[in-house]
């Protein structure tokens, strides 16, 4: 390319910097936010402060709440990984009538609205006396998350050599004895990046779970509670722990997906 | 390979199946279904009544309500894919491999953080007395009203899809064949004739597909438009949430669920028949 313009290439570079500015200073804010002492930070900044943090440390509400987000997390990153195996593996697998009927339905939850959503399972969840459980939210989120696990997997069975599967058939495995020890170890990586990963989606959902979660709210409903209370930056203290373990989760999928050769059991 | 499912085979898919058909299609079908239930004494009872469906559709805040969330989430489509299209250009064209990965790495990020914690924390900057006014005040400018109307709610729909649509942008365009270009350059083509006359129509279905999804995400989202933007005059999002808090008119909220739903469907036909039809010319 002989007509490189270099104010160009600088242009563009700012426009990326911006945009990541934009995108990413929210999230900053909210980690200087929750170290700060003023309850409406502006600039210039008030000082170093920890209170925020001990405010919710010492709140026996946010507690109750981050136990419901931890046992709805890891429930549900189990069903989901779970049901996305089966999906991933199907369509890889399979060719049958209805194929892109069974497709639409895994796949679409997470393109219809949050709010429909919600609504579509407070009906239906309290009709089945279920709304305002703890199994309610882990149902919602089974559905929500199951995609993710799926297109994941699937993503991983796709760098698999399919003729494989047909050697260990060959040698005389069954289907059973070639999921187990063909499928399973190669898919692996996959399978750990998934439960990280709607695990992390689970932390962070708030919408539907506040429509069906009644008292036995998760943490990010409780944080739209203060929001919809008075202004308080526990918020951005809640916040920002949240962020640190959904990165920590996100990190250690990546990491997986990143060297799937290494883990050869 | 063989024409009967196996067990294995059913096992596999099964569950899956049962699982989206009873808690992802049946909830929305019963949605439909209770549209047409009435509410005596606080319950809800079965029934074939089309008194929600006109009560709604005919009253004039719904459809205030319906204008505004189509126009708002229009503008935060056209607006993102317009700041996303430059920085996926440049992400696509002039980065290397490795730099390339970290960004889609870095803009994976936002995906995993609480929106709501976000949308706080952009009150903060955007309030009277915020950040973004003291800043400006160092300048002698404003203070700017930038909270409680349209671009406070326009700032959040940007935040919320700016990640995505540059996310796919990119892969839209790391997907032209990098031979055209050369081509173009080769005969002559400047470089905005290049952007306009190869790489948007080759990339046309991935920026459609974009902007098409920051449509989707803005026109269900509610914390925008509640916590940015005042909540008054309410969006469509907002009125199902009001409907359903405040007691037992679920069947109304349902109305207005299924005509979202409709839109969006609408919508998502006509953006994906439009990128593939002009394809072919």
């Amino acid at each position: 390319m002989g007509n490189e313009n270099r104010i160009i290439n600088i242009l563009l570079k700012v426009h990326i910097a911006l945009c990541l500015l934009f995108i990413f200073a929210p999230i900053a804010g909210s980690f200087v936010f929750s170290l700060n002492s003023d309850r409406f930070p502006s600039l210039p900044l008030g000082e170093f402060s920890t209170e925020w943090y001990r405010l919710i440390w010492e709140d026996p509400l946010v507690w109750s709440g981050f136990a419901n987000t931890l046992i709805v997390g890891l429930t549900v990153a189990v069903i989901a990984t779970a049901l996305g195996f089966g999906g991933a593996y199907t369509d890889f697998r399979y060719n049958f009538f209805g194929k892109s009927f069974y497709l639409a339905l895994a796949l679409l939850p997470p393109t219809i609205p949050v709010v429909i959503m919600g609504l579509a399972m407070l009906a239906f969840l309290s009709r089945v006396n279920l709304s305002g459980t703890t199994i309610s939210v882990i149902i919602a989120h089974g559905v929500m998350c199951s995609p993710f696990a799926m297109a994941i997997i699937r993503l991983r069975l796709s760098q698999m050599d399919p003729d494989l599967e047909a050697a260990s058939w060959n040698m005389g495995g069954n289907q059973w004895q070639t999921l187990r020890h063909v499928i399973i170890p190669f898919t692996k990586p996959a399978i750990f990046a998934a439960l990280f990963i709607t695990m992390a989606v689970s932390f962070d959902e708030f919408a539907v779970a506040w429509f069906v979660s009644g008292l036995n709210e998760t943490l990010p409903v409780k944080i739209l509670g203060f929001l919809q209370g008075q202004v308080s930056p526990r918020i951005n203290a809640i916040g920002s722990l949240a962020f640190i373990s959904s990165m920590t989760l996100i990190i250690l999928a990546q990491l997986l997906l990143r060297n799937p050769e290494e883990p050869k059991s | 390979m063989n024409r009967r499912p196996t067990l294995f085979s059913l096992i596999m898919a099964m569950p899956l199946l049962v699982w989206q058909l009873a808690f992802f299609l049946f909830p929305l079908l019963f949605l439909v279904a209770i549209s047409f239930w009435t509410v005596r004494n606080f319950q809800m009872q079965p029934d074939l009544s089309f008194a929600n469906w006109e009560r709604i559709l005919s009253r004039g805040v719904f459809w205030d309500a319906y204008l505004r969330t189509i126009v708002l989430s229009t503008a935060a489509a056209v607006i993102t894919s317009l700041i996303a299209f430059p920085a996926s250009y440049a992400i696509s064209f002039k980065m290397g491999e490795k730099a390339k990965r970290w960004m889609i790495f870095i803009l994976i990020i936002p995906f995993f953080t609480s929106y709501l914690v976000r949308v706080y924390s952009l009150q903060v900057f955007l309030s009277d007395a915020g950040i973004v006014n003291a800043a400006l005040s160092y300048l002698g400018l404003g203070p700017f009203s930038m909270l409680n109307n349209a671009f406070g709610i326009l700032v959040g729909m940007v935040t919320l899809t700016l990640p995505l649509v540059i996310l796919l942008q990119t892969f839209s365009m790391n997907f032209i064949n990098r031979d055209l270009i050369e081509a173009a350059h080769n005969l002559r083509c400047g470089r905005l004739r290049t952007v306009f006359a190869v790489i948007i129509p080759s990339a046309k279905v991935g920026l459609v597909v974009a902007a098409l999804f920051a449509f989707i995400l803005s026109f269900g989202d509610f914390v925008s438009p509640l916590y940015l933007g005042g909540g008054n005059p309410p969006t469509l999002s907002i009125m199902i949430t009001d409907i359903t808090k405040s007691g037992q008119q679920w069947p109304r909220a349902a109305v207005v669920a299924i005509m979202m739903i409709v839109t969006l469907m609408t919508v998502a036909f006509s953006a994906i028949s439009y990128a593939y039809r002009e394809k072919g010319k």
